[in-house]
């Protein structure tokens, strides 16, 4: 059964290419690849495979949760609390507690205190009574939380996704945005967030605890928020508006017909970037397997070449306007190896802080339902998304 | 290396059992090592029996830590199992847990021994704590064991009834585990199911459901009575609960409702690609039609469409197909946003995602069009993501787009992924069939790629190339000759194939070039792949017939090398061909058909998506996804002819939503349907204004009014709205019934009544142009009280008029929802439109909408405009005419056309347009309407069609066209019974806005919100006539339907406008300076409108 999914990774070569869902002589596989793990389920029968992928990530996000990370070697150190989330997670097949905050409750996160002090008193990490939020009409928030500083704090990023030709002109480019919060707020605080320009916003999809009536009316957030982190809102800005493009790339290429040379040179300018200072740019470059080395000059930042993924990763940091950073050089192909039929597409990484690029402002949060003054923040920050330059 | 299933593997039950396994090759030793101490030895396993017989409750928490760690790894530890059922008493509940894991894993096994622990099992089925009980009932029914099969039926029986919703739920579970593990109890299990079915709260809805889905899938029986509260109940249940109730809901709904596909056939093609879903209007348009869609039917639509907005994927898609499935076309497209979105999210969610929009995109292009782009393929992206973009971009493929779509697919040719550059020749060469226009020159592009480096792009291109000129075998030897010139450095044998077939089949084009092929291949024949000396026979063959003299001896050496091959296909083949043409004594008749059957035309193939034949499967399911019918798949039926008795599905009393739930946080959450789309009421609802007040008042005067109050009292006291909602059903539909008896009476009666609303209104919306705010109403209260009180007394009469409940005219809460949201808009929107002679909107008998009715409806375009300022009718209304068709071109037949500036009633995304007609020839034209549009997306609403065009007469028809906020030309063909010509109308900048009231406050604020990016402006020099403030205004009037934002700045002027798809603000700021020069400033989030209406309006001042 589980042989099948191995065979069919060898086949796919790369384990991201392992389709999700397999059929085997008595079973179907259904499986994610995440963190270099597969995270697999089996069925006998007809289920929407959706509902299973999106089950696994819930799985895997749990353990992000619960461990720090989810590799491997914490799911084999863990291996009791793994068995026990599972085991509140799901039950004959049909998901049962997937908030993070209810199984909370419920299995306490490992941490090294509490291990001691289990080990000391004979204390357990599970607990004893059925978690409040598992009736409540609010699932996911555990009542009589109590924090000595109230604070709310909610970051809009918003990742452009672009994908720009040879010339430099925009092939496709749109804007994704999420708000992430973290609240950390006593008792039953029901929050409003309100926008400046709420128009922009083309498509939402929310966290359940968003009451999608008043967005509708209002288009204000109205919420009874989850203790701790939680993403409240994934957007879209609608496409009719134009998507500002931060960054140029000038690029230059090219592999000689004959002989076992190359040539390479980029260099990167600032573009849109609303008067903000571009960070964290970082440059990838899958080069052709027929490369097989560089040797470069960066005047800024730093390169490595991974020679058996023939990655080529230029990590630059601050852009400078004044002293563009470029990178160029000799690439040396294999002797013999016909030229690569296709320049190999840049791949950018950007970070603009304070600046949510399509314009989208907090207007204000209000607080009601409680008495005291919560500590409000909001961060807005612009990264790259899948942002790709095609050579 | 796998950790091993952590539960067993129940047939029947959609498992999933998690495991993590590793991606490179198992290197377990590391970790292994660290519990190496009692992995293997089995003298081990007695060191754990010792410490879970001690006393100390923290060493036998211990032990079992160890064995769960021994389970994981596959390792036995049966022998345990007396030592750990011991410890299922305990008090720790940790410990206790891991028992349960462990019996569980193993009482299946070990019989007897788990008997043991049923006794405990039962006491605490009795806990007073709901948390064991639930807990109790869940280890119990995982117990594999048949002989206490009877003490589950009866702990599951017990559960069903209890208190707590939690522990019903755990019961709900229960059954489907009993059912696998004994499947003759079906029928008590059912007993259960339908009482849980019963159950109100939303904990439980998902879980017995499921159960349903598992047991009785095919009693749809049961679900009649639960169906409307299934569907209010919809929203609050958990996700996953969610998709398993949406996808029961699917199958239901095909078997008790008909199809609202039929009638909506005519319309489809108006509303292509009609995302702005304003569910009233259409609703408004539907009762014009025969086809009445079932309010129930209605009611699921609804009260699914906000869960588009969830996060789980899986819920999204389980709308998503329940609307393609039962959705009138038209409204389908609502979905596609929000599948788009789900594109964003993890590789294994776009790849499910892709495959069911490859198959959507198969029969609805115009679904997905506008979202092309979304489906650019990335060098990053995995290869199946890959490919099923492909296939999708090329479904979309349509004269519009393939010219974009093809350039796109040459960056992909070039790929560095080999498979996905040859699938995307295959794609081309699907474009290539599928759209004529561009046939040659994806023949031509294919050519080219010929001559690549790279083997299996060649061998794609050649097979693509074969299949192309058979769909065209024209003059393409030149094509032929080329290929056969590369014949020589091609190696793929699917591609020399190829190459020998074309030749054979098209011999007589390349006469000198054919036989010369054969020689070759007749050297090499020995060494060719099978399938490449077939094509050899074959071409030896054909060429023995056409061009025996050149090439006798060449075939007759080709069939001794075959008749001794290794391959009996290729001997059987050979002898096959050898009887057929070459003629000896013992061949029949058959030797003189010879060229008949070999040469004979063969039909091209057609190149058809892979994605083809899926839509048997309902979309989302496993079945879908594989293409294979999956076990357990329940077919989707086709819609009944005639609908089932819809009653079934009434229920006497409804009692209140959630007893269970404590409401807390989402009291405000929809749950009754009936609120979702209005949205004043909302407003008035939770706004504490007076002036929401008045307004609700007088809007409850409507015919279903009850409906209204009935939602309205739920807010407080759900107890009693399940009464009301039900109550106005009844007597709406009487109402209903009864109007359409005495239309004309009515008509009347209504107009005049309208008429006062209307002048009440204008008064209200004097005094105080905010509507919702709580601004002073004064006197706006009492007059508007007045006509309700009119109104009132009117709707009583009918209500009470005895109503003849036919079942075809029966119509409930969702029937009735349009009328209201006609009536308050009208009164709102509709202020000096007295013109129109309004007849009833409620009119569901005429077919045809009357031009009276049309401007009835005005109104309704402007429902989902929800912020303070309203778009109002223009101030200024142009008369700026523009040629459509001109006679001389026409043959007599002309066009002109100019905007009227009102709200379009068909959409309000649209772009109102009125269109005369004249005849000036000497002939009457016959059924003058529109033809194709180009760009095949564009959304128009024609006019009726115009059956007969008398000689000098001309005819005003209006229509509707969605520019998408740009100033692109819509192009289309006006069209006689006789002719067709093609016309275009481009507007110009300012008449693609809507004019919007604002105060002078809203309008700063407003302004502060679109500065930067959003604000462009200009100075300009304005002709001198132009400066007075009425001959300014006069002129921005003329160029931009906008509205004047009085101020109280002299040299400030404002106007406000909205674009008319997208409702983006305009704002235009005009400040004047001194000597006739001004600062023209347009603040908005669409800049290229903004330059362009800056343009125009600085042409427009400038000018006298």
């Amino acid at each position: 059964m589980i042989h099948s999914l191995f065979l069919a990774k060898e086949k796919a070569g790369d384990p991201e290419n392992v389709a999700p869902v397999l059929q085997t002589p008595h079973h179907y596989l259904i499986s994610i690849y995440r963190d270099k793990l597969f995270f697999v389920s089996v069925t006998q029968t007809e289920v929407p495979p959706l509902f299973v992928i999106e089950f696994l990530h819930r799985v895997a996000d749990t353990f992000q949760d619960y461990f720090g990370e989810c590799s491997e070697s914490v799911i084999k150190d863990n291996t009791v609390t793994v068995y026990e989330l599972l085991e509140e997670m799901l039950d004959n097949g049909f998901p049962l507690a997937t908030e993070s905050n209810v199984l909370k409750e419920m299995i306490r996160p490992p941490t090294i205190l509490r291990s001691v002090v289990n080990t000391l008193t004979g204390g357990s990490n599970v607990g004893g009574t059925l978690p409040t939020g598992q009736l409540s009409n609010v699932p996911w928030r555990r009542v009589g939380v109590k924090y000595t500083n109230n604070e709310a704090y909610f970051d809009v990023i918003e990742e452009i996704d672009a994908i720009l030709d040879k010339s430099g002109t925009t092939v496709f480019a749109e804007i994704q945005g999420v708000i992430e919060a973290c609240v950390k707020l006593s008792g039953m605080p029901d929050l409003t967030l309100s926008f400046m320009n709420p128009r922009l916003l083309d498509d939402v999809s929310f966290h359940p605890c968003v009451r999608f009536k008043r967005w509708e009316s209002e288009r204000v957030l109205s919420f009874i928020p989850p203790d701790g982190n939680f993403r409240l809102l994934s957007y879209h800005v609608s496409s009719q508006n134009l998507v500002a493009i931060p960054v140029y790339v000038k690029q230059n290429i090219s592999f000689l017909e004959t002989g076992s040379c190359g040539r390479l040179d980029i260099t990167i300018g600032p573009k849109q970037t609303m008067g903000k200072m571009v960070e964290s740019l970082m440059v990838t470059i899958p080069m052709p397997k027929s490369v097989l080395n560089v040797n470069l000059i960066a005047t800024q930042g730093t390169y490595t070449f991974d020679l058996s993924t023939k990655v080529l990763l230029w990590d630059i940091g601050k852009l400078n306007p004044q002293k563009l950073p470029n990178l160029r050089g000799s690439l040396s192909v294999q002797p013999g190896a016909p030229k690569p039929e296709e320049n190999p597409s840049i791949n950018i990484d950007l970070k603009i802080q304070q600046l949510a690029i399509s314009g989208l402002k907090v207007s204000r949060l209000d607080m009601y339902g409680e008495k005291y003054k919560p500590f409000k923040g909001v961060k807005y920050v612009t990264k790259a998304g899948k942002f790709q330059v095609r050579t | 290396m796998s950790t091993g299933a952590l539960y067993n593997d129940q047939p029947g039950g959609a498992e999933a059992a998690v495991e993590a396994g590793q991606e490179t090759t198992p290197t377990s030793s590391g970790t292994g090592a660290a519990f190496g101490l009692f992995s293997s030895d089995f003298k081990k396993n007695e060191d754990l029996k010792e410490m879970l017989e001690s006393n100390k409750e923290s060493l036998k928490l211990e032990a079992m830590k160890r064995i769960v760690q021994l389970i994981s790894k596959g390792k036995k530890s049966s022998d345990l199992f007396p030592a750990v059922v011991k410890n299922v008493a305990s008090k720790n509940i940790e410990l206790k847990k891991l028992v349960y894991v462990y019996l569980v894993r193993y009482a299946e096994e070990q019989q007897d021994l788990a008997l043991l622990s049923i006794s405990t099992f039962q006491r605490a089925l009795k806990d007073p704590n709901q948390f064991i009980r639930a807990s109790a009932l869940r280890v119990l029914s995982s117990i594999r064991v048949p002989i206490i099969v009877p003490i589950m039926m009866l702990a599951i029986k017990e559960a069903a009834s209890d208190l707590s919703p939690y522990v019903r739920k755990t019961s709900a579970h229960a059954i489907q585990k009993l059912y696998s593990l004994d499947a003759d109890q079906k029928e008590h299990l059912i007993e259960v199911i339908e009482k849980l079915l019963k159950d109100k709260s939303t904990l439980v809805a998902g879980s017995v459901v499921m159960a349903f889905e598992e047991v009785c899938p095919d009693r749809i029986d049961l679900i009649h009575k639960n169906y409307r509260k299934l569907c209010n109940l919809l929203v609050d249940v958990e996700e996953w609960g969610q998709v398993v109730i949406i996808n029961m809901l699917t199958r239901y709904a095909r078997t008790q409702f008909t199809s609202p596909w039929k009638e909506d056939a005519v319309f489809d093609d108006n509303e292509k690609a009609f995302y702005d879903s304003d569910s009233e209007e259409k609703q408004g348009q539907k009762e014009a039609k025969p086809y009445i869609m079932d309010p129930d039917h209605r009611l699921l639509l609804r009260n699914t469409k906000p869960l588009l907005q969830s996060r789980n994927t899986a819920v999204v898609m389980a709308v998503a197909q329940l609307y393609w499935h039962l959705a009138p076309k038209h409204e389908v497209s609502i979905v596609t946003k929000s599948l788009v979105r789900l594109l964003r999210s993890h590789r294994e969610v776009q790849y499910v995602v892709l495959e069911n929009i490859a198959t959507m995109s198969i029969q609805r292009k115009g679904m997905f069009e506008p979202y092309m782009k979304s489906f650019y393929v990335r060098s990053t992206d995995a290869t199946h993501i890959k490919t099923l973009k492909l296939e999708i971009l090329t479904n979309l493929a349509n004269e519009a787009n393939i010219s974009t779509i093809l350039r796109e697919f040459q960056t992909y040719v070039k790929s560095q992924d080999k498979a996905f550059a040859a699938a995307t020749i295959q794609a081309i060469g699907r474009c290539a069939t599928n759209i004529s226009e561009v046939t040659d020159t994806c023949l031509n592009g294919l050519v080219l790629l010929l001559s690549n480096r790279d083997e299996t792009v060649v061998a794609e291109s050649v097979v693509v190339i074969k299949k192309l000129l058979q769909t065209q075998p024209t003059q393409h030897s030149d094509i032929i000759k080329h290929m056969a010139k590369l014949f020589d450095n091609i190696t793929v044998p699917m591609a020399r194939a190829s190459i020998l077939w074309l030749m054979g089949e098209y011999c007589e084009r390349v006469p000198k070039i054919a036989p010369d092929v054969l020689r070759k291949m007749a050297k090499s024949f020995t060494s060719e792949e099978d399938i490449v000396k077939l094509q050899t026979v074959n071409l030896a063959a054909k060429l023995y017939l056409t061009n025996s003299k050149q090439t006798k001896l060449l075939t007759q050496y080709i069939l001794n090398l075959g008749k001794y091959d290794q391959n009996y296909d290729i001997r059987d083949r050979t002898r096959f061909i050898r009887q057929l043409i070459v003629p000896n004594e013992k061949s029949g008749t058959l030797n003189k058909y010879a060229r008949r059957i070999l040469l004979a035309s063969k039909p091209a193939p057609v190149l058809e998506s892979a994605f083809k034949d899926r839509d048997r499967f309902q979309l989302g399911t496993l079945s879908h996804s594989l293409n294979v019918k999956a076990a357990g798949y329940q077919e989707l039926s086709d819609w009944p002819a005639v609908a089932p008795d819809p009653s079934v599905r009434n229920v006497e009393v409804i009692e209140p939503v959630r007893e269970w739930a404590p409401s807390v946080g989402k009291a405000k959450q929809p749950k009754s349907d009936d609120k979702f789309y209005s949205d004043d009421e909302e407003k008035e609802e939770e706004g504490s204004g007076s002036g929401s007040e008045d307004s609700s008042s007088s809007s409850s005067g409507s015919s279903s009014s009850s409906e209204e109050s009935g939602s309205e009292s739920e807010e407080e006291s759900s107890e009693e709205s399940g009464k009301t909602s039900s109550d106005s059903g009844k007597s709406s539909s009487g109402s209903e019934a009864s109007s359409s008896e005495s239309e004309p009476e009515q008509k009347k009666k209504k107009r005049t009544k309208k008429a006062t609303q209307r002048k009440s209104k204008q008064s209200a919306a004097d005094s105080d142009s905010d509507e919702n705010g709580s601004g002073p109403v004064g006197k706006t209260s009492s007059s508007s009280a007045e006509s309700s009180s009119e109104s009132d007394s009117e709707e009583d009469s009918d209500v009470d008029s005895p109503p003849p409940p036919s079942p075809p005219q029966k119509k409930t809460v969702a029937k009735t929802k349009p009328k209201v949201e006609v009536k308050t808009k009208k009164e709102v929107s509709l202020l000096d439109l007295d013109d129109f002679s309004p007849a009833p909107p409620s009119a569901p008998k005429s077919s045809v909408f009357s031009s009276s009715l049309l401007s009835d409806l005005e109104g309704l375009s402007l429902s989902n405009v929800s912020s303070a300022m309203q778009v109002t009718t223009p101030s200024f209304g142009p008369v700026k005419t523009y040629e459509l068709l001109h006679h001389m071109t026409g043959k007599g037949f002309s066009a002109k056309y100019h905007f009227p500036r009102q709200p379009c009633l068909y959409q309000p995304s649209m772009v109102a347009v009125q269109v005369i007609l004249t005849n000036s020839s000497d002939h009457s034209l016959e059924e003058i309407h529109i033809g194709d549009r180009s760009p095949a997306s564009l959304n128009i609403h024609c006019f009726n069609t115009v059956e007969r065009l008398e000689p000098g007469a001309s005819v005003t028809v209006s229509m509707g066209i969605d520019f998408s906020d740009s100033t692109q030309a819509a192009n289309f063909q006006l069209c006689t019974k006789e002719d067709q010509f093609s016309v275009s109308i481009q507007p110009a900048v300012g008449e693609l806005l809507m004019p919007s009231t604002m105060t002078e406050p809203d309008f700063c604020n407003e302004q502060k919100k679109l500065m930067g990016m959003n604000e462009t402006s200009a100075s300009i020099t304005m002709a001198t006539a132009n400066t007075s403030k009425q001959n300014i205004s006069k002129q921005v009037l003329s160029v931009a339907n906008v509205g004047v934002v009085s101020s109280g700045q002299n040299d400030l002027q404002r106007f406000a406008g909205r674009t008319v798809s997208s409702g983006a603000l305009v704002l235009v700021t005009l400040e004047l300076r001194e000597a006739s020069t001004a600062l023209l400033t347009i603040n908005t989030e669409k800049s290229v409108m903004a330059s362009m209406l800056l343009r125009d309006l600085k042409q427009a001042l400038s000018q006298s």
